[in-house]
């Protein structure tokens, strides 16, 4: 078996400044890995060099690729990175109007990436624009309505529907239940969580919020000023962290 | 001998635009950056067709000027005085004759020659801006070929209307290879692209130039499902009789009167002229034409 | 039948905590420690509280680190594997019923009992069938079935536990106080779900304060004062 996704030595820097550094881990196929640390720990830099939004300085992003095993994606050319990003790749933003066309119709927004690969049967397009707003809880009678008028629950399910519809292998998330409400939280971590079982999905997840890598994650990355202090099994990192940081980083958690 | 510069342009910037206009037959369908000039009229009438037309004139062409098929509208008949001062060319109503036709809106529905150059005039240049606001990512797009995104309007078009709403300005795929907008002539007109003329656009404002080489494959995009079709109302002229033209309708009264017309001008006058009379059409008189 | 092949076989454990935020002090709290569990054997961990009881069970599941030593269970050495590994030993071969129910909230009860299945491909009607029956036999009343466990009493909470826990038939499972909390018919219910966990051939390690309960099941008690380090004074 081969890691879907294997990371070398990456680094990135702003100016003097260290974004990330010497960050390297194997991903296998259906690990759900989360990425923790405070504000400027530099774990958006990474998850951004991860998924190609950010060139980064050094270091290797090595995919299994559907035809050509594993490549590096970085140095790949522009139009085959591209073309993973939208199909065996997917990016889960922070907020959902990053992630999501506002002026197209929830359908047309889970449709795009189908066109984007190909599709042109409008009644099999809607048919699975249907399908996957019912995966992710959203009625088929929304199918027509834009995005602005969805609550910020429904606009994040709608954009994991945009993501998950062409059946990527590797999903990146920023975020992915920041801002919104704690209960609309849960019902998300759930369906999250079966999305990933169900499809097979690897994931990549970067949070600030224990409680949903404890959920969500078999693996956890802690980093701090830029680089991986401590790494290991969800539970392990979290029940018995080894190092000062994550030590601290845990006991902070505020207990309900 | 008036005292412009032939065609109003210097001859340094009327080379200019013609490298932009062979680089753009070169890559038909692919839009061409250039130093669009500030034209004695406003955007939106035209300058980018203008200035297209103004590379393109030499003495001996026979200039025709069309705004949604009319030769008789103010846009048309300012663009036809224009070059009547500046270039002192010969002018027309009558496209068989017509050398060089510069239309807003339509093609004409008589056929083009080899002999022939059309040059529209185009708003927006760009077919994903609808959807795509940056620049930036619709030229990657088009370098890329990345076009699922037209498709996304026109499922959009499907979803709210029940079939492809858009009638004008419908978009094409050049060659099997560049997505273009024909600038907004009726869908109708969407079949006549492949033609024996070369087919200059002109975007002023945005400043850029794209083209259709002689018999260029044009494709109108759309589903398996739901076929590109060239619609058009379902009339005769009530002028002339013609089936098989592009109509206007004319409300003529406030009771609820209203006749269809050939929008294309020449095309009614001389199907008039041959004899051919319509529901509402009176006998053809040359002193009335 | 019983396998002198252990499922779980421990050697030379030793297991401290460093508190990195409290002056890096070094807290011992096993070393030594021996254990050799085989398919059909129950065995017992013994020792007052704060023995180690729970901490020995929490590095078998690889919930904590071992300084040194092995924890075999079946082939992987939990003390050394890659998490993908203790992942996919903890998916298909070792159970772990703990004290607390620690779930996604406003998930369905079925659903959360079923999820182990599902994890293994179970298609999901068969999962919520086998959920079902469990539930019904630890006597969740149905209606609760749709219901997220998180609002449970104490008792259903440690029962959806164990019902999730044995979901799947685990050849190793670790049972952290299984019958606290339950009443007699439950507690029996219980009783003989850790019964035919043996029969079938699971290798059981326990915590028990049920004496009684201890005495039924267990083949074995080990006592884990005895790997318990010498504290410096």
């Amino acid at each position: 078996m081969t890691p879907l996704l294997q990371v070398r030595d990456l680094a990135k820097f702003y100016g003097p400044r260290r974004g990330c550094e010497g960050v390297s881990f194997d991903l296998w196929p259906g690990e759900v890995m989360g990425i923790v640390g405070e504000s400027g720990s530099g774990k958006s830099t990474l998850l951004s060099c991860l998924a190609g939004h950010l060139p980064p300085d050094r270091g290797e992003v090595i995919f299994d690729t559907h035809g050509h095993g594993p490549r590096d994606t970085l140095t790949m050319s522009e139009p085959e990175r591209r073309m993973l990003m939208r199909t065996d790749w997917a990016f889960v933003h922070q907020h959902a109007r990053d992630g999501l066309r506002m002026g197209v119709s929830a359908g047309g927004n889970v449709g795009e990436r189908l066109m984007a690969v190909g599709a042109r049967h409008y009644g099999h397009i809607r048919e699975q624009a249907i399908d996957w707003l019912g995966r992710v809880e959203i009625a088929a009678d929304r199918v027509d309505d834009k995005p602005q008028a969805f609550s910020g629950g429904m606009q994040q399910r709608l954009q994991i529907a945009r993501n998950l519809v062409t059946g990527p292998r590797l999903v990146f998330m920023d975020e992915p239940t920041g801002g919104l409400d704690v209960s609309v939280q849960a019902r998300l971590l759930d369906l999250l969580r079966g999305l990933v079982r169900e499809m097979g999905l690897s994931a990549i997840i970067v949070t600030h919020d224990l409680a949903v890598v404890r959920l969500l994650a078999d693996r956890l990355m802690v980093m701090k000023d830029g680089r991986v202090v401590e790494d290991g099994l969800t539970d392990q990192v979290l029940d018995d962290p080894q190092h000062g940081y994550t030590q601290l980083l845990v006991s902070s958690v505020l207990q309900v | 001998m008036s005292d412009y510069n032939f065609a109003y342009l210097d001859e340094q910037t009327k080379r200019m635009i013609r490298r932009a206009i062979l680089k753009a037959l070169a890559i038909p369908g692919y839009q061409v950056p250039f130093a669009s000039r500030e034209m004695p009229m406003p955007y939106g009438w035209g300058t980018g067709g203008v200035q297209v037309s103004a590379a393109c004139l030499t003495p001996n062409d026979t200039l025709k000027v069309i705004d949604q098929g009319a030769d008789d509208t103010t846009n048309a008949v300012s663009i036809r005085k224009f070059f009547e001062k500046t270039a002192q060319v010969a002018t027309t109503e009558e496209t068989a004759r017509a050398s060089l036709i510069q239309t807003r809106h339509r093609i004409p529905e008589e056929p083009l020659t080899e002999d022939q150059i059309l040059v529209y005039q185009v708003p927006i240049p760009e077919p994903l801006r609808f959807l795509e606001p940056s620049e930036v990512e619709t030229r990657k797009m088009h370098a890329l070929e990345e076009y699922g995104l037209m498709h996304v309007k026109l499922y959009e078009d499907i979803s709210q209307h029940g079939a492809i709403a858009t009638a004008y300005a419908y978009p094409v795929k050049v060659e099997g290879r560049y997505v273009m907008d024909p600038s907004p002539i009726p869908k109708f007109d969407n079949p006549k692209l492949s033609m024996a003329a070369i087919q200059l656009f002109g975007a002023g404002r945005e400043q850029r130039i794209y083209a259709l080489p002689p018999y260029t494959q044009v494709v109108s995009l759309d589903f398996e499902d739901h076929p590109f079709e060239a619609s058009k109302a379902d009339h005769d002229c009530d002028l002339c009789g013609a089936a098989d033209s592009y109509l206007d309708e004319v409300i003529t009264d406030d009771a609820g009167g209203r006749m269809f017309v050939c929008s294309d001008t020449d095309y009614c006058r001389a199907r008039r002229a041959a004899g051919h009379i319509g529901a509402q059409g009176a006998p053809y008189e040359e002193a009335t034409a | 039948m019983k396998g002198t092949q252990a499922m779980i076989e421990i050697e030379n454990l030793s297991k401290s905590f460093t508190l990195h935020n409290q002056g890096g002090a070094v807290i011992p709290v096993m070393a030594g420690a021996h254990l050799h569990v085989g398919p059909g054997d129950c065995v017992a961990l013994t020792g007052s509280s704060g023995a180690g009881k729970s901490t020995l069970m929490r590095m078998i599941y690889g919930n904590y680190r071992a300084n040194t030593g092995r924890i075999l269970v079946g082939e992987t050495d939990v003390a050394r594997a890659a998490p993908r590994d203790i992942i996919q030993l903890r998916r298909h071969t070792l159970g772990y019923v703990s004290q607390f129910l620690r779930v996604v909230p406003r998930v369905p009860t079925r659903d959360v009992v079923a999820e182990p299945l599902m994890i293994l491909g179970t298609p999901r009607e068969a999962a919520l069938a086998r959920a079902e029956a469990l539930l019904a036999r630890l006597n969740i009343p149905e209606r609760l079935w749709s219901l997220s466990p998180t609002t449970f009493s104490g008792g259903e909470q440690q029962r959806v536990n164990i019902a999730r826990g044995f979901a799947h038939d685990f050849p190793a499972l670790l049972l952290d106080e299984p019958t606290a909390s339950l009443d007699a018919t439950n507690r029996e219910v219980v009783l003989t779900l850790i019964e035919e966990a043996k029969a079938r051939g699971a290798a059981i390690v326990g915590i028990f304060h049920d004496e009684a309960a201890r005495a039924r099941l267990c083949d074995r008690e080990v006592d884990v004062t005895a790997f318990t380090p010498a504290r410096a004074a």
